[in-house]
Parts: C-alpha cells; sequence; structure tokens
C-alpha cells in the first residue's frame, strides 16, 4: 500500500513553510544589521552577537538561567511527593488524581498568573486577610517582586513536572523493591537506591520541560514582575513588539535556543553516565 | 507494592492540590461579589456577567477567537489525519518527516511567534486573523497527528482489505470502514486542537493584528491595566469552557479505547 504515502506531502509543506523556514529566517536575520529606522540591512554582521556581551544583557542572562534553575528544583521538591502519592494510591484514586493533575493545563495560564495578582497585590486577598486578623497594620509589598515571578513560576509548571515523574514511577520495576525488602532493606534505603535512580529519567524530562519554559515564559514576568523584573524572553519581546530591532532580538532567540539545546544535551548525558556509574556499582 | 502510605505524603499531596486550586477558585468567587473592589466578599451578584455580554470589545474579542479556533481547528485535524493515515503504511517511518511532526511541541512558544511574525513581515503578509491561523494550524497539526496515530496504530486492515476484495473503491473503503474507525480519535484531536487555539496567548500575541484581539490577548490587556470584577467572569466563563472541552475530549478517547479493545477481538 505505497499509494497513501504521497499524503504526507501537505503536511510536510505546511511545516516546512511556517516552521522551518521561519526559524530558518530568525537565524539569518540575526547576522543582518538594521539602519536607523529599524529597517534590515543586508549586510553581514555579528554585532548583534556582539552586543549581548554587553554586561547589561549577560546579566539579564544569568537572571534568566538562575530564576529558570531554581523554579525547577522547587518544581522538581514539590512533584516528586506528589507524584509518588499519586503512584502509590489504588486505581481509581490515581485516575482522579491524574485528573485533578491535569486541569490546570487547560486553564489559560494567564487566568492562573492573574488570580495571583488578585491575591498578592496592596489590596489583595492576602493583605486584606492579614490585615483583619490584625498581622500587619501596613499592606505587604509582594506583588511586583522577584519572589512573585518566582511563584508565578512554580505555580505555571507544577504539572509539567509532576506527570513526566508519575509517569516514570508507574514504569518502574517494582520487583527490586520486595527483593530490596526481602534482603532486609529499610525502605528510606531502597527508595534511594532503587527507586529514586530509576525515576531519574522522568526527573530529567520534567526538569527540562519546566526549564525551558520557565525561560521562555515572558508573560508571568510581565504581569507579576512589573518593570523591574526583566528576562531574556522580555528582552526578546521587546525587540520584536515594541523596540522593532529585529536582528538584536533574533540573534537572542538563536542564543536562548542554542542554551536550551546545550542544557538538553547536558541533562542527557549527566542521565547516562548516572546510569552507567550504578550498573558497574552493582555489577 | 501495597506499603502503607505516610501521612505526610498525603498531607503533602492535598495541600499541593490546594496550592494549585485555590487561586483560581478565588477568581470564580470574585466573579460573583458584588463590589469593584476584589477583596472582600460583599454579596452575591450576576452583574458582572450581564456587563460582560453588553461589552462589544469582549463580544469582537470572543467572536474572533471563535472564529480562528474554528478554522484552525478544521485545517489542523484534516492535515494532522491525512498525515497520521498516510504514515500508517510506512514500514520505516522517515526520522526527518517525524522529527518534523513533532517539533512544533518541542519549539518554544516565544520563538515560534516571533519567527512567524519575522516570515509574514518578510512576505508582506498582513497580520490579523489569518496569520493566526496558520500559527495555530502549525502548532496543533503535532497534537492531532499524536492523537489519530495512536488510535490507528491499535487497528487491524483485515476489515478494508474485505471491503476491498468484496469491490468497494478506495473512496468507499476510506469513508464507510478507515474513518467511522477513526473517528473518536479525529475527534478528541480536533477538540484538543480547538482548546489550544482557543486557549493560546504567547504566538497569538507575536502575529495578531488590530483587529484581530483573541480573548487571551484582550484579557492581557486588561490585566495590564489592572483589575476589575468583568474579567473574573469572563476568565470563570473561560475555565468552565476549556476545562468542560477537555473533559468531553478525555471521555471521548477513553470510549474511543474501549471500542478498540472490543473491535480487535474478532480479528
Amino acid at each position: 500500500m505505497k499509494k497513501t504515502k504521497w499524503l504526507i506531502s501537505p503536511v510536510v509543506l505546511w511545516l516546512s513553510l511556517f516552521l522551518i523556514l521561519p526559524m530558518a529566517i530568525v537565524v539569518v536575520i540575526s547576522f543582518l544589521g538594521r539602519d536607523e529606522f529599524g529597517n534590515l540591512v543586508i549586510q553581514f554582521s555579528l554585532d548583534n552577537y556582539a552586543r549581548f556581551f554587553d554586561s547589561l544583557y549577560l546579566g539579564i542572562y544569568w537572571d534568566t538561567i538562575a530564576l529558570s534553575v531554581l523554579t525547577t528544583l522547587i518544581c522538581v521538591l514539590i512533584s516528586y511527593p506528589l507524584a509518588y502519592y499519586i503512584a502509590n494510591a489504588g486505581p481509581t484514586r490515581q485516575k482522579i488524581w491524574l485528573l485533578f493533575i491535569t486541569v490546570p493545563f487547560w486553564i489559560n495560564f494567564l487566568i492562573r498568573t492573574y488570580a495571583w495578582v488578585l491575591l498578592l497585590r496592596s489590596q489583595g486577598v492576602v493583605n486584606s486577610f492579614l490585615m483583619d486578623i490584625g498581622i500587619i497594620d501596613e499592606p505587604l509589598k509582594m506583588l511586583y517582586t522577584k519572589g512573585a515571578v518566582l511563584l508565578g513560576m512554580v505555580y505555571t509548571f507544577i504539572p509539567y513536572m509532576v506527570l513526566p515523574i508519575y509517569v516514570s514511577l508507574e514504569q518502574m520495576d517494582r520487583k527490586l523493591l520486595e527483593a530490596a525488602s526481602d534482603l532486609g532493606a529499610s525502605r528510606w534505603r531502597a527508595f534511594w537506591h532503587i527507586t529514586l535512580p530509576q525515576t531519574k529519567s522522568g526527573m530529567m524530562t520534567g526538569s527540562v520541560l519546566v526549564f525551558v519554559s520557565t525561560a521562555g515564559m515572558y508573560v508571568v514576568t510581565d504581569i507579576l514582575g512589573g518593570s523591574k523584573s526583566t528576562m531574556l524572553s522580555n528582552i526578546i519581546q521587546t525587540q520584536f513588539l515594541g523596540a522593532r530591532d529585529w536582528p538584536f532580538g533574533a540573534a537572542l532567540s538563536v542564543i536562548f535556543a542554542i542554551t536550551s539545546l546545550v542544557l538538553i544535551y547536558l541533562f542527557n548525558m549527566a542521565l547516562r553516565s548516572r546510569h552507567e556509574r550504578s550498573k558497574e556499582g552493582r555489577a | 507494592m501495597k506499603q502503607k502510605t505516610n501521612p505526610l505524603l498525603s498531607i503533602h499531596a492535598y495541600l499541593v492540590m490546594a496550592f494549585i486550586y485555590l487561586p483560581v477558585l478565588m477568581i470564580l468567587i470574585f466573579s460573583f461579589n458584588n463590589s469593584r473592589i476584589n477583596s472582600t466578599w460583599e454579596g452575591f451578584t450576576f452583574k458582572w456577567y450581564g456587563s460582560l455580554f453588553q461589552n462589544r470589545n469582549v463580544m469582537d474579542a470572543l467572536m474572533n477567537s471563535l472564529t480562528i479556533a474554528f478554522t484552525s481547528t478544521v485545517i489542523a485535524t484534516v492535515l494532522g489525519t491525512v498525515a497520521a493515515l498516510a504514515l500508517r503504511n510506512a514500514v520505516r517511518k522517515s526520522k526527518t518527516v517525524l522529527g518534523m511532526l513533532y517539533l512544533p511541541i518541542v519549539v518554544p512558544d516565544i520563538i515560534m511567534g516571533l519567527s512567524l511574525l519575522l516570515l509574514f513581515s518578510q512576505f508582506h503578509f498582513p497580520l490579523g486573523k489569518w496569520t493566526i491561523i496558520i500559527a495555530h494550524v502549525t502548532f496543533s497539526i503535532s497534537y492531532v497527528y499524536v492523537i489519530v496515530a495512536s488510535r490507528i496504530s491499535g487497528m487491524g486492515k483485515q476489515l478494508e482489505e474485505a471491503a476491498q476484495d468484496l469491490g468497494a473503491s478506495p473512496w468507499q473503503t476510506f469513508r464507510y470502514i478507515t474513518l467511522p474507525a477513526i473517528w473518536p480519535g479525529v475527534l478528541a484531536g480536533a477538540i484538543m486542537a480547538f482548546t489550544l487555539s482557543i486557549d493560546d496567548f504567547m504566538i497569538s500575541f507575536f502575529v495578531a493584528g488590530p483587529d484581530s484581539t483573541t480573548l487571551p490577548i484582550y484579557i492581557y490587556g486588561l490585566v495590564k491595566r489592572g483589575i476589575s470584577p468583568e474579567i473574573n467572569a469572563l476568565c470563570t466563563i473561560m475555565i468552565i469552557v476549556s476545562v468542560g472541552l477537555i473533559l468531553i475530549a478525555q471521555w471521548l478517547q477513553n470510549k474511543g479505547n474501549r471500542g478498540k479493545k472490543a473491535s480487535t477481538l474478532p480479528f
């Protein structure tokens, strides 16, 4: 039945036109210049990349990475016990818990971020409550801080971490745990030496998802961080929609994409070397 | 493993759930609050919903969102389904094609948005509903493909072969055998595409024109300007619609899977 094979061409054509070609254009434009009106000038230059090494942009770059790493770590710490709890529940309860974890995916993240504005602003729910019960007299400044951005990111991306960890917990070889307890290992020891190594892949998948999503998320920073906290993605967005410095924006996007790819590669390497080491250890 | 669950673990699990759902619940509650200031409860009202439906901008944005979601869903569902059918018989699936099909799921939204903006501006394609539709089709195709392909993979070919032996044309075979068999998957994929489209902000924001404000873009503008109870009402409606849709999609997929098990038995 080879005759159906040509049917793939519409999709290939569509994705080439609207996915591959645009990304190629980004790379090309990142090497172009622009005149004082913001128009593209066709001439090869590395200026856009050189500008990135300005201390201002480097600082933002490191801030972005720091925030993304922190968000990822907090997500792992919160999600692992939750996924572990779900994976060890009975089948019906598992289904219900999983449904509750997936529902937030379908509530627009703008709305979920806005919920935190309601809670955190100075006349917001949290401040009113604290003032009503007399713990504070003056509203606390919570909105438009770095803490608010971190909170918003963790809140937005927790489901991205829970699901992969849950899947890896589900797929692990549970006979090993029985063997360990037969051999007298404590539950904690069994968890540390069997469950945790076997679920690393889930954690890694979740971490890559959370990290890349956090680094590319310009809206949470925008809404909860105000003008004070800026991330790489905000700078990129401004270059395209505000400042109209497209070559520089394109260069920043390429840097963002390369950073993500390098990180995914490093995560994979770390995962593999751990696996190999633990195999050797067992041998 | 039937171990007794650590009580700390279950407390943690319920706390995380509270953390995830309480803020959203807050919006739902405040959408019925009879006060302009969203911090204390002043009595029950429907008036924000009333003023919402009289607000021209909201209705325009809603219409835009629905038109865009409907159009992009149709295109993405057709393309994604056709791709899944085309790859069905390919023994060695081309890695390039598969990679391409999964790429939209992997590429960060911001990059997809700005790269499409660059494409459209390079070819002087005016920004508007069509540019948003193109963007939405591009990221929805992958999801439709994945869902329909998983449905197809569990399907035998015997019925189709029998139909052809009995003299059915390829079109008849497709129309009366293949399509009904994959239909639950196609429908689930379509609902997925529709929800993704209705929900998208990150990509639409880059490729929207002045006359193509979608609901999420409108909400973004409201949130940036400040708080008003109408946003709560609008958000509540959006939450109910998208959660409702996704529950239907899940139910369809489950139903489809059960049907799949039953229908594979006779083969």
